[in-house]
């Protein structure tokens, strides 16, 4: 077992296993994307109150939970880079931070988008949003700290012990709407908020189509990271130049 | 201890020391993270009487009196409530029956708001179940 993770892990093998399964992503991302805007758009209802304004939760909702998620999976993958010294759990937790950060980015802005009509503002300070925003935040650190040395050992080991730190932060942002009073309502999923089977089969769809998304650029920037990192080594040489390795 | 195991306990260590540090901030800014007040904590005392603070609850049904730009309804948590007067345009959300926050201060047991937001619940419905849920209400 512990041989063949070490196969699988060495960047080579890495490459090619990326190789073979960025299709296996791509494809039922367009696939399902295009169905789970149909359900979205189309066959599920409007809502009683705000009408179609609501059909933006079918993009923030996959966008807030995949935000935390690829965190989760970042600061994850940087541990098993420190204890393991498994290099290519370092080129995940890299190429996830700026996918998490831009999942971050729409969460917040579509819900800044859909806030100010429904609330009557774009942005309040209440526990939610802004551990949202932190979350935010410590994506560009982390971005930035990796970019900081040249060393790509000495950063991932740096930018890890940050996303480790940072993962106090997901509980909060999880439960926020739980431990304190927020302009931000409370759990959808999982309380059966939705009301009309559609709704949610739309909603389900929709965050399959957001993990395709990462998996498919995750392998995708991988690639090229285990690249620009192992540029000097014998193999990549033989693809570059064309040579059957 | 190998140099892994090494490690390991160190992750370990820095993950439960920054737990624990987060923890205790949160448990000491516990107050400060309350967006809102309900207005059995105004009633109560425990709200920031004197200064602007935000009130959030209920509109009652039926307490809604508009004159022109004017608006003024009573705000209910159930348990306790409060009339909020308010100058300004409301969100699209208000209505009675519905939650909203409003910012201001507490001027002889009538809250003068300089902000009224609404806050939407988890719940979302196309009309029919909407209207079966109502009626299911009404029935009982």
């Amino acid at each position: 077992m512990w041989k063949w993770i070490q196969r699988q892990a060495s960047p080579k093998v890495f490459y090619q296993t990326c190789t073979k399964l960025t299709p296996w992503f791509l494809l039922p991302f367009i696939v399902l994307g295009a169905i789970g805007l149909y359900w979205a758009l189309v066959v599920s209802p409007a809502d009683y109150q705000q009408g179609d304004g609501y059909r933006i939760i079918y993009i923030h909702v996959p966008s807030a939970i995949m935000s935390m998620t690829v965190y989760g999976v970042m600061a994850i993958a940087g541990g098993i880079g420190l204890i393991w010294q498994i290099k290519m759990a370092e080129v995940v937790a890299k190429v996830s931070a700026p996918i998490g950060a831009a999942f971050t980015i729409i969460a917040l802005a579509t819900g800044a988008i859909w806030g100010k009509p429904m609330w009557g503002t774009w942005w309040v300070w209440d526990a939610r949003l802004t551990s949202e925003l932190i979350l935010l935040f410590l994506y560009l650190a982390y971005m930035s700290l990796n970019n900081a040395f040249d060393n790509p050992r000495t950063a991932a080991k740096a930018s890890s012990i940050l996303a480790i730190v940072g993962l106090v932060n997901l509980p909060i942002i999880h439960y926020s709407v739980k431990w304190w009073n927020t302009l931000h309502q409370g759990y959808t999923v999982g309380t059966g908020g939705l009301k009309d089977p559609d709704m949610g089969i739309a909603l389900g769809i929709m965050f399959l189509v957001f993990v395709l998304l990462y998996a498919a650029l995750v392998t995708i920037k991988a690639k090229t990271e285990v690249l620009t990192r192992e540029q000097n080594s014998r193999w990549v040489k033989d693809l570059v130049t064309g040579e059957r390795s | 201890m190998t140099k892994r195991q090494n490690r390991m306990a160190l992750v370990a260590m820095l993950v439960l020391g920054i737990s624990l540090a987060g923890y205790f901030a949160l448990k000491a800014f516990n107050d400060n993270l309350l967006y809102f007040f309900t207005p059995t904590d105004v009633v109560e005392g425990r709200a920031p009487i004197g200064k602007s603070f935000r009130m959030g609850g209920l509109v009652e049904s039926d307490s809604v009196v508009r004159d022109g730009m004017k608006v003024s309804f009573t705000l209910t948590d159930t348990a306790n409530s409060m009339q909020v007067d308010y100058v300004g345009i409301l969100p699209d959300l208000f209505r009675e029956g519905q939650g909203i926050v409003a910012t201001g201060s507490l001027s002889q047991d009538v809250f003068v708001a300089s902000e009224v937001l609404a806050k939407h619940d988890e719940n979302y419905m196309p009309p029919e179940v909407a209207d079966a849920l109502e009626k299911a209400k009404q029935s009982k």
